[in-house]
C-alpha cells in the first residue's frame, strides 16, 4: 500500500512536470497551429543557460533564475522571427521540418558546448520543503515542483482570462482572419506565444534539471513525450495538458513500478496510438468535425 | 514521328499522352543511357572501395527516399516512422535468412512486403486523421517499433544482433563491394522505374489529387483511406526493401541504427531533394549522405589539430549542428530543393542568351 502511495506521489509529480512542459507547446500550437518539434531542445537550452550563469557566472540563484527567464523569452522571440516567420502560409510539412531542423541545430550547439555528459546543479533547495505524511516521502524537489507549476498555471489562467495580450491571444487561436480585421496585431501575437512558449519550458527545463539532473539527451526526450501528454489532453488545450501530463506520469510510474522499467519510456507512445484511432481530439480538445 | 531533338524551349504539349512521357526528346532518353552505362561499366571498376562505400550507401539511401517521396511528396502525408520501418526491413530479411534460409532473392522482397504490412497498420490512423495528427501517429510507430525489436529477443536477439549469411546465385557469392555495387543499384533502377511509372498510373494521380485536395478528390469518387494507406504500404515496401539491402550489406545488424535520428536524415532526403519529384529524392539521399561523409572527415581532420583540443571543445556534435542548419537553409531559401535547383539550371542552359 505504502508502495502503491508512493508511485502515485511520484506519478504526480512527474505528470505535473510533463505538464508544464506541454503548457508551451500548447501555446504554440494553439496560437499558430505549429507542431514544434524542438520544444524538448527549448528546455535543454533553459536549463544549461541557468547552469551556465550559477556555475560560470556564479550568480545568486534568484538572478539566474530571472535572468534565464528573460534570456529564453528573447530568444523565443528571435526564433519566431527569424525562422518562423517566413514559413506562415508555407505547407504543414515545411513547418515541421523546420521545428525539426532547428531541434538537431539546439542540440548540436548544447553538445559542442556542454558535451553529453550529466551535470547537475548545486543543491540549493532547502531540506525543510520536504513533506513527511506518514510513510510517504516527498522530496524537496517535488514540493517545489509542486508549487512551481501551481503558480503558474495560476498566472497563465489569469493572463488569458484578463490581459489584453491573452485575450489577442485567445482570439487569434480561434479566428485568424476575424481577429485579423478587428484590429489584432496577429504576428505580434505569434511572436509573443513564442516568447511565452520558450520561457514556460526553459522553465520546466530548470525544474527538470534540478529534479534529475541536466542532460541534453534526455531533455529532448521529453520533449517528444510531450506528444502523447497534448493528444491525451487535447492538442489546443491549457488545462488538458495538465490532466494528460499527470494520467501520462501516472501511468509511466505505474507501469515502471509494477509492470517492468523497460516499458514505461514505451507506453506512452502506446496510449497515444489508441487514443488517435478512438478519441483523436483527446480529452479536452476542440472537435473538428472532418470525415474525409 | 521519332525524331533525335534537344529539348524544346518551351511546353509544346499537344495531348495528354504527351503530357505523360517520362522522357520529353530522344535527347533526353539518350542521356540516361549513357549515365547508365557509365554507372554500370565504367564506374565500379574505376572507383576504389571507399568511393564503392559511398555509393552503395547513396543507394540504398535513395530507394527508401523514394519510397518516402511516395508517400510525402505525391499523397501529403507525413511519416517520422519511416527510420524504423526500414529496421523492420533488415530485420525481416535477416530473419528470413537466417532462420528459414531463404534466398535473398526472395527474402529482400518479402521483407519488403512485411514492411509493408507494418506499416499499414500506423497508417490506420488516417482514416480519421489527417496531417499533425498522423504525424504523431507515426512518430508513435517509431517508438513503439524500436521497443519491440530490442524486447522480443527470441525474434531479433534484442541487442545481440543478427549476423547475416552471404547472398548466393546458384554459386556465386556477392561480397564486397563491387558485387552488392551491382547488386544495389540494378534494385534502385527498377524501383525507381516502378515509381516513375506508379505516378503516371490512375493510383499516382489518385494520390496527387489526395495531397491537393482531398476534400475535392472524395468528391471525385477516390476512395481516400484506401489510397492513403495504399501509399502508405507502397512507401513502406520501399523502407523495407532498402532496409533488407542494407542488412545485407552491412553483414551483422544490430537495433542501433533505426532510431528517430534516421527518420529525420530519410525526410530530409525528401526535403532537400524535392518533394514530389522522383529524381529530386536521389539528389536529396546523395547530398545528405555526401554530407555525413563530409562532416565524418572534418570531424577526424579537426579532432587532430592540438589548437582545438586545447580549446576543450568536443567536435563531434559539429554534425548534427550542421545537419540542421542544412535542413533549415534549404527550407528557407529553397523549398523545392535541389530539383529545382538542376531544373534552373538546365533551363537557364535551354533559354540561353534570352534566360529572363
Amino acid at each position: 500500500m505504502d508502495f502503491f502511495l508512493q508511485l502515485l506521489v511520484n506519478g504526480v509529480c512527474v505528470g505535473l512536470l510533463y505538464g508544464i512542459s506541454a503548457m508551451g507547446f500548447v501555446m504554440i500550437f494553439k496560437s499558430s497551429s505549429v507542431l514544434n518539434f524542438a520544444h524538448g531542445e527549448l528546455l535543454a537550452l533553459g536549463a544549461f543557460f541557468f547552469l551556465a550563469l550559477i556555475t560560470w557566472a556564479k550568480l545568486p540563484i534568484i538572478v539566474a533564475f530571472i535572468l534565464t527567464l528573460v534570456g529564453c523569452f528573447i530568444l523565443g522571440f528571435l526564433i519566431e522571427k527569424f525562422f518562423l516567420r517566413p514559413l506562415i502560409g508555407e505547407k504543414l510539412i515545411f513547418v515541421i521540418m523546420l521545428t525539426v531542423g532547428l531541434a538537431a541545430m539546439f542540440k548540436g550547439f548544447i553538445l559542442l558546448i556542454w558535451g553529453g555528459n550529466l551535470h547537475t546543479y548545486p543543491s540549493f533547495l532547502s531540506e525543510s520543503l520536504s513533506l513527511n505524511l506518514g510513510a510517504i516521502h516527498i522530496a524537496p524537489v517535488y514540493t517545489a515542483t509542486m508549487v512551481i507549476s501551481i503558480i503558474f498555471l495560476v498566472i497563465f489562467g489569469l493572463f488569458f482570462k484578463k490581459s489584453s495580450q491573452g485575450i489577442y491571444m485567445r482570439s487569434v487561436a480561434d479566428n485568424q482572419k476575424a481577429a485579423l480585421s478587428l484590429g489584432v496585431h496577429v504576428r505580434r501575437v505569434f511572436a509573443l506565444s513564442w516568447a511565452i512558449a520558450a520561457l514556460v519550458a526553459s522553465m520546466s527545463g530548470i525544474v527538470l534539471g534540478v529534479m534529475n539532473g541536466v542532460n541534453v539527451h534526455d531533455l529532448s526526450s521529453i520533449g517528444l513525450k510531450v506528444f502523447p501528454v497534448v493528444i491525451l489532453g487535447g492538442l489546443d488545450s491549457i488545462g488538458g495538458a495538465i490532466i494528460g501530463g499527470i494520467i501520462i506520469g501516472l501511468l509511466e510510474t505505474f507501469t515502471g513500478g509494477y509492470l517492468s522499467p523497460s516499458l514505461r519510456d514505451v507506453v506512452p507512445y502506446i496510449v497515444l496510438v489508441f487514443i488517435l484511432l478512438i478519441k483523436p481530439y483527446g480529452l479536452f480538445g476542440l472537435v473538428e468535425i472532418e470525415r474525409v | 514521328m521519332r525524331k533525335f531533338s534537344f529539348h524544346p524551349c518551351g511546353n509544346y504539349h499537344e495531348s495528354y499522352k504527351q503530357e505523360l512521357n517520362i522522357f520529353e526528346t530522344d535527347f533526353g532518353r539518350a542521356c540516361l543511357l549513357i549515365f547508365l552505362a557509365v554507372l554500370f561499366f565504367v564506374v565500379p571498376f574505376v572507383a576504389g572501395p571507399y568511393t564503392m562505400y559511398i555509393l552503395n550507401t547513396i543507394g540504398i539511401a535513395a530507394i527508401a527516399a523514394i519510397g518516402l517521396n511516395i508517400l510525402i511528396g505525391y499523397t501529403g502525408q507525413i511519416s517520422l516512422g519511416h527510420g524504423a520501418f526500414f529496421g523492420v526491413g533488415a530485420y525481416a530479411a535477416a530473419i528470413l535468412a537466417t532462420r528459414l534460409d531463404i534466398s535473398f532473392l526472395i527474402a529482400i522482397p518479402a521483407a519488403g512486403f512485411i514492411t509493408a504490412g507494418v506499416g499499414m497498420i500506423f497508417g490506420l490512423p488516417s482514416g480519421r486523421l489527417k496531417g499533425l495528427y498522423l504525424t504523431i501517429a507515426t512518430l508513435a510507430g517509431q517508438f513503439i517499433i524500436e521497443y519491440v525489436l530490442i524486447q522480443w529477443e527470441s525474434l531479433t536477439k534484442g541487442t545481440m544482433g543478427i549476423v547475416l549469411p552471404a547472398p548466393k546465385i546458384l554459386q556465386w557469392t556477392i561480397s564486397g563491394d563491387r558485387a552488392f555495387f551491382f547488386l544495389i543499384f540494378i534494385s534502385l533502377v527498377l524501383m525507381t522505374l516502378i515509381a516513375v511509372n506508379i505516378m503516371r498510373s490512375k493510383y499516382g494521380r489518385a494520390f496527387i489529387a489526395i495531397r491537393d485536395n482531398d476534400r475535392a478528390a472524395e468528391g471525385m469518387g477516390i476512395p481516400i483511406f484506401k489510397y492513403k494507406l495504399l501509399s502508405f504500404g507502397i512507401s513502406s515496401f520501399y523502407a523495407g526493401f532498402a532496409g533488407a539491402l542494407w542488412a545485407y550489406y552491412m553483414v551483422s545488424i544490430t537495433t542501433e541504427p533505426f532510431n528517430l535520428g534516421l527518420s529525420v536524415e530519410f525526410i530530409a532526403m525528401v526535403i532537400i531533394g524535392g518533394m514530389g519529384n522522383i529524381p529530386g529524392a536521389i539528389f536529396g539521399a546523395t547530398f545528405i549522405t555526401l554530407l555525413n561523409e563530409l562532416l565524418r572527415y572534418l570531424t577526424v581532420l579537426l579532432m587532430n589539430i592540438n589548437f582545438v583540443i586545447n580549446l576543450g571543445f568536443n567536435i563531434a556534435p559539429l554534425k548534427e549542428f550542421v545537419f540542421g542548419l542544412a535542413i533549415v537553409l534549404f527550407i528557407l531559401i529553397e523549398p523545392k530543393g535541389l530539383a529545382e535547383l538542376w531544373r534552373i539550371i538546365r533551363s537557364s542552359f535551354k533559354l540561353w542568351p534570352f534566360s529572363y
